[in-house]
């Protein structure tokens, strides 16, 4: 029983982890239609600039919001010159061309920091059972997912961010800049994958430190259902204690093909995950 | 419908096509009417490709010769891709996934029954990858987009995981090796080791390619591309939807496994890390950047999967730089090659050249149309 409880407390603190990637995966399929393929290498690269920025300035927090802000500022710039121009291309373009994306970013940071893993600090104290490191990334997690749940439902800015993704062409007559925010919605999005890469990175980085947890993120946001940001959450976070299940009781090696068999099964009883509404028409 | 409308395309038939072309509205003689059918078309070409390749190999090295092999490969596996994405719109990001099942069952095929012919070893793995075919499109086939995506990507990292999980019989991270014949003795001195591998690898990858094209060009790829491009329409036209998707992912997931098979045929080792995520991202992305919908476009996705990463591997030698930088290079160079291509042109390398070829075209048959 004491190894059941740590083994979902330690999946809880892993599952915020895929729980802000999936989300940030969300946030930008709900604004674009893009499966952001280059997400984690934005986390990546701002856990690397975080490592610098902490390193010369010696204060975690500092590398903190250096990472934040590099999240955004990728993520806006990928929005503003590779996906809006194809936005009249296949639907497979602006997919693949950020998979392109995150070769050129994850090749770079290996040229500059090495393809070596480093060591990365905890923001909090990360020994015993379920530490003030792991209900840093939990509490963090859920406070973003509360917090975005108010933007869309209650502001204003919200509104703007809705109607743009679901009805462009109304929405620019009804004076939105579609453009600037589907931009900032990108820089939201990225900035919470930052904030999903601060939490993965320690206690070693590495320029494929965030291969697994990407698919695992991935798992997590088609099993929640692509259209819902809480779907993602919840999805993340029973993948994260699911797969600790498999690892304390299995082994490690068996983690891919559990997520396999478990999205596979989800996905049969719901095609369109757990937490999607049905379509209206389908085949 | 009135019968009225039936007649009237025949009536209104382009009075200029058919002054220009008599021949295509006369009646043709038998030689004729058998070289337009799709399999001895397809045929033809395929034997005119082998000869080429026989002739390239036998003027190059045994480098060139292992290139070639591998862009063979990767046509195969390329192309298997393109049935299930550009036929029948069903975005894969696990066809790595059965290179690793054909590839493993030609390994353990090879360590356990040594004396089996290798055509036999191909023809088992090609079995393997349309059974796994068959399991993954039925699980799959209700899904559409980015929850196929998702699904099959999770295919890509989960099943080479199997071979960690049973170390035993495959050989766990360092997989399998074993040794496969080289030229038969007849050939010895006209054709080396190196040489003939490329030339079986060509002879399986243009076998796979004809079955391709002529199922694309049947009734199968009649249903799938409607279904592509309007499910609800083809449906109510009679096309068996999930059957119909289910056959496109066992035709394709055949290829991929006959290409993995080739691969383990030419590498002589089957190891997981050879088939994981990189591999199935590589494969979509070449094919995406080669050109969705036709078999030209897996060819130059396949060269590009071999070539590219030759010429990032070769820049970074000739720049002289550091070790950082130069194992970084051939990636970086990837993904900036693609992300160029896609921006560049939408429709790929294969939509570009046709496009110019059209453009060039033009202004002979419409004249002063500006």
């Amino acid at each position: 029983m004491e190894h059941f409880a740590n083994l979902t407390l330690n999946g809880l603190a892993t599952g915020a982890v895929y729980a802000a990637l999936a989300l940030s995966l969300v946030l930008i399929y709900q604004a674009t239609r893009v499966l952001n393929f280059a997400q984690p290498a934005f986390a990546l690269v701002s856990a690397y600039v975080a490592y610098a920025v902490t390193a010369a300035t010696g204060s975690y927090w500092a590398g903190f919001a250096a990472a934040l802000a590099t999240g955004a500022l990728l993520g806006a710039g990928t929005e503003r010159f590779l996906v809006r121009p194809l936005r009249n291309a296949s639907p497979l373009s602006p997919i693949i061309a950020t998979l392109g994306l995150l070769m050129v970013l994850q090749g770079a940071v290996g040229m500059v920091w090495g393809n070596e893993p480093l060591s990365f600090a905890y923001p909090l104290d990360y020994r015993g059972r379920f530490s003030p490191a792991d209900a840093f990334a939990l509490v963090s997690v859920l406070l973003v997912a509360f917090g975005l749940f108010a933007l869309y439902r209650f502001t204003p800015a919200g509104l703007r961010m809705r109607a743009a993704a679901i009805r462009p062409e109304a929405a620019r007559l009804s004076g939105v800049r579609v453009g600037v925010v589907l931009a900032s919605a990108w820089a939201l999005a990225s900035a919470i994958g930052a904030l999903a890469g601060m939490l993965a990175a320690p206690p070693f980085l590495a320029p494929n430190a965030f291969d697994l947890i990407f698919v695992f993120a991935i798992a997590a946001a088609v099993a929640g259902g692509l259209e819902n940001p809480f779907g993602a959450v919840a999805g993340g976070l029973a993948v994260g204690v699911l797969l600790s299940y498999v690892t304390g009781y299995a082994g490690p090696e068996l983690t891919a093909l559990a997520a396999l068999a478990v999205l596979l099964t989800v996905l049969a009883l719901k095609p369109d995950g757990l937490f999607s509404r049905a379509a209206a028409r389908k085949v | 419908m009135a019968p009225s409308t039936h007649r009237a395309p025949a009536s209104d038939a382009d009075p200029a096509a058919a002054d220009s072309a008599p021949a295509a509205t006369a009646p043709r003689p038998g030689r004729r009417a058998a070289l337009r059918h799709p399999l001895v078309r397809h045929g033809l070409w395929a034997v005119a490709a082998l000869a080429a390749v026989a002739a390239l190999t036998a003027a190059t090295g045994p480098v060139t010769d292992l290139r070639v092999a591998n862009v063979g490969l990767h046509l195969l596996a390329v192309a298997g891709l393109q049935f299930l994405v550009g036929t029948s719109g069903q975005v894969s990001l696990g066809h790595g996934a059965f290179m690793f099942v054909g590839s493993y069952a030609m390994a353990l095929l090879v360590v356990n029954v040594p004396a089996m012919p290798l055509a036999a070893g191909m023809a088992a793995a090609c079995a393997a990858g349309c059974l796994a075919g068959l399991v993954v499109g039925a699980a799959t086939a209700r899904l559409h987009g980015p929850y196929l995506a998702g699904a099959t990507l999770m295919l890509a990292v989960g099943l080479p995981a199997i071979a960690l999980r049973f170390p035993d019989l495959l050989g766990g991270a360092n997989g399998l090796a074993f040794a496969t014949i080289g030229a038969p003795p007849f050939l010895a001195g006209a054709v080396d080791d190196t040489q003939w591998r490329a030339i079986v690898v060509w002879t399986v990858a243009l076998i796979g390619l004809v079955v391709l094209a002529t199922a694309s060009a049947g009734r199968l790829g009649r249903h799938l591309r409607a279904l592509r491009d309007d499910a609800a329409a083809a449906s109510l036209s009679g096309v068996p939807v999930g059957r119909a998707r289910v056959t496109a992912f066992v035709i394709s997931a055949g290829a991929g496994s006959l290409a993995g098979a080739c691969q383990a045929y030419v590498l002589g080792t089957a190891t997981p890390s050879t088939y994981g995520l990189s591999l199935s991202l590589v494969l979509l992305a070449a094919l995406v950047l080669g050109g969705l919908g036709s078999l030209w476009g897996a060819f130059w996705a396949a060269l590009a999967i071999v070539y590219v990463e030759v010429a990032g591997t070769e820049l970074a030698h000739a720049l002289d730089l550091s070790t950082d930088v130069r194992n970084n290079l051939p990636v970086v160079f990837f993904g900036a090659v693609l992300i160029t291509v896609v921006l560049a042109w939408p429709r790929g390398v294969h939509g570009a050249l046709s496009a110019l070829g059209r453009h060039r075209s033009t202004p002979l048959k419409t004249g002063d149309s500006r």
